[in-house]
């Protein structure tokens, strides 16, 4: 018998997963519907908000990681959204043939062309950022949260010198304006692709997690830094790397987030950063499942409220986050040691 | 010393503002038990922690294998080849069984690279491993977690193992279990420095002795010899082989 193939018996505790933090999904969304009363409108606000979920998803991932990690608490991540969104203006603006283009494909090679260029820009950023800012002040939450958000300041004018101080437009390509119609029920195009990128960077993540080396390093890193350092793993390289990875995907959220809104400002990652801090409280600090059922639940959520009462749905992810954490006050996956 | 795999001179440890470890001097022989007794906020743990570059030592030198290590990081003191056994157990809860053992084999990238044979004879020593080898760590009695910590300090060959008072709060019927494991890798001449209150433990698996009081080693010597003296554990550690007994 192999190691690998090796089980226990069946009445041996094993590692299951819990299932009520998306049974809360579930429920979210079957009691929407009935308030909504249209099936078909739900199914449309439903699609969205879990568009917009998975775009939360993608920019929020590595940011309860590098907390998870190393203790951070970076409120600079929106500097990488914002990077990557304004890279995207230029490289789309650059191949606005391929994006004029009715063919799908090419305007599918040129929102690629796009986040490839923007996740290595937020990658380099990020970089940067760990070595000249945070590394200083490992430890030291309150200056961890000032000197962040100083460098996501800094990092603003920084893209107001290069890309000027005014809105840019970001236009969806052609192939992918309209909606897809089924009876009565609009889904639209760039949301299924959102949801496509959304899904296969949580299925990246969890592969990478759970089936390898490196995702086991972190998963531990995240319960108990000492002992993985005991065991003879260098965490500060890890924690690079993960920085580094959580801001390509900030940075490949920015570009989702910019075609999105269809407007890039300088300020776009600070409008978010309230947002994903509430997702990633909602999921569990450094829990990357948590990260994505509390961001589906944030995108769900502030799509029906936005229908149903629009005045509500300002204050609704926090009335969410405080109904999570009254229920779960570690948050819906909490992590273990922390 | 010159025979000694790990050397301390002079060691001391600050903790913040609180000077813990006054200067200690150990030797630690290859191939032996080395017990590290002494009361409640002695040093040992500090000492243990210190050896790992967990704790920085402020003064004085830790020297593995003739090298000295003072200035190394934690991550490179482990892999020189040295395990560490936290009095917490240090488990990661969330991980299985699988997964925590597979984290300690630095070698290997996945379950299936790890040694078998060195598996079955952890399995052998710890049955409990293999019942509950895809089960969260977390789950695990406090009995089993320490199995669980002791097997991934051994999991690849190490060394040296520096185990932190692996019976502490466990049943008597556990110990047992622990006693006999040890017994088993000190027959396989894996040294080892083992902080222990338990001076039954003590005296059942050790070679040699160290004793720290104030944060300083007073003694240091034969196990064997402790063991005989009973005079000498009243002055040493405030206690009666009698009463242990």
């Amino acid at each position: 018998m192999t190691v690998s193939a090796m089980a226990p018996p069946g009445s041996m505790p094993q590692a299951r997963l819990d299932t009520r933090p998306l049974a809360l999904l579930a429920a979210l969304a079957l009691t929407a519907l009935p308030l909504i009363g249209s099936p078909s409108t739900w199914a449309t606000l439903t699609v969205a908000g879990l568009a917009m979920g998975l775009i939360i998803f993608v920019i929020a991932s590595g940011l309860t990681l590098v907390f998870g990690l190393m203790d951070v608490l970076n409120f600079g991540h929106g500097v990488f959204i914002a990077a990557g969104a304004f890279v995207a203006t230029s490289v789309l603006g650059g191949m606005s043939a391929w994006t004029l283009s009715p063919s799908l494909a090419a305007n599918l090679i040129a929102i690629f062309a796009a986040m490839v260029a923007a996740m290595s820009a937020a990658a380099a950023l990020g970089y940067a950022f760990e070595r000249i800012i945070v590394r200083p002040v490992y430890g030291q939450h309150l200056k961890q949260i000032l000197i962040t958000m100083g460098g996501m300041i800094v990092g603003e004018e920084l893209i107001k010198v290069i890309w000027g101080p005014q809105q840019i437009p970001l236009a969806l390509p052609e192939g992918l304006r309209g909606a897809f119609v089924f009876g009565d029920v609009a889904i639209e195009k760039y949301r299924v692709l959102c949801v496509v990128i959304g899904l296969a960077v949580f299925a990246a993540l969890l592969w990478t997690l759970n089936r390898t080396k490196v995702g086991l390093l972190v998963r531990a890193g995240v319960q108990d830094r000492e002992m993985v350092e005991a065991l003879g793993y260098r965490i500060r390289r890890l924690f690079v790397g993960v920085f580094v990875a959580g801001s390509a995907l900030a940075g490949l959220g920015g570009v989702l987030w910019g075609l999105y809104q269809q407007i890039v400002v300088p300020q776009i990652g600070a409008q978010v950063n309230v947002l994903i801090f509430i997702v990633i409280i909602i999921g569990g600090l450094g829990s990357t499942l948590g990260c994505f059922v509390g961001a589906l639940a944030v995108g769900l959520l502030a799509n029906y409220a936005g229908f149903l009462a629009p005045k509500v749905a300002l204050v609704s992810n926090i009335a969410l986050m405080v109904a999570v954490l009254l229920w779960r006050p570690q948050g819906l996956y909490p992590v273990t040691n922390r | 010393m010159s025979d000694a795999l790990l050397e301390l001179h002079g060691v001391h440890t600050h903790i913040g503002a609180y000077h813990i470890l006054h200067g200690v001097d150990l030797a630690v022989p290859e191939g032996e038990v080395t017990m590290l007794l002494g009361r409640n906020g002695a040093g040992k743990t500090t000492t243990l922690r210190t050896i790992m570059g967990l704790w920085r030592a402020s003064r004085g030198e830790v020297r593995f294998r003739g090298e000295a290590m003072t200035a190394l990081g934690t991550p490179d003191i482990a892999q020189r080849g040295i395990a560490y056994v936290p009095e917490s157990m240090g488990i990661f809860s969330d991980l299985t069984v699988k997964e925590n053992l597979l984290l300690a084999a630095r070698a290997a990238q996945h379950a299936d690279q790890l040694d078998a044979a060195r598996l079955d004879w952890i399995f052998g020593l710890f049955p409990a491993l293999q019942t509950f080898w895809l089960s969260p760590a977390g789950k695990l009695s406090g009995g089993q977690k320490q199995m669980l910590a002791i097997a991934r300090a051994v999991v690849e060959p190490r060394a040296l193992l520096l185990v932190d008072e692996p019976s502490k709060g466990l049943a008597p019927a556990i110990i047992g279990n622990l006693v006999r494991a040890f017994s088993e890798l000190k027959a396989q001449r894996t040294t080892i420095l083992l902080v222990e209150q338990n001076f039954m433990m003590a005296k059942a698996l050790g070679d040699r002795v160290a004793v720290m009081d104030d944060g300083r080693v007073v003694h240091a010597g034969a196990m064997a010899d402790l063991a005989a003296d009973e005079a000498m554990q009243q002055r040493l550690l405030g206690l009666s082989l009698g009463a242990h007994q």
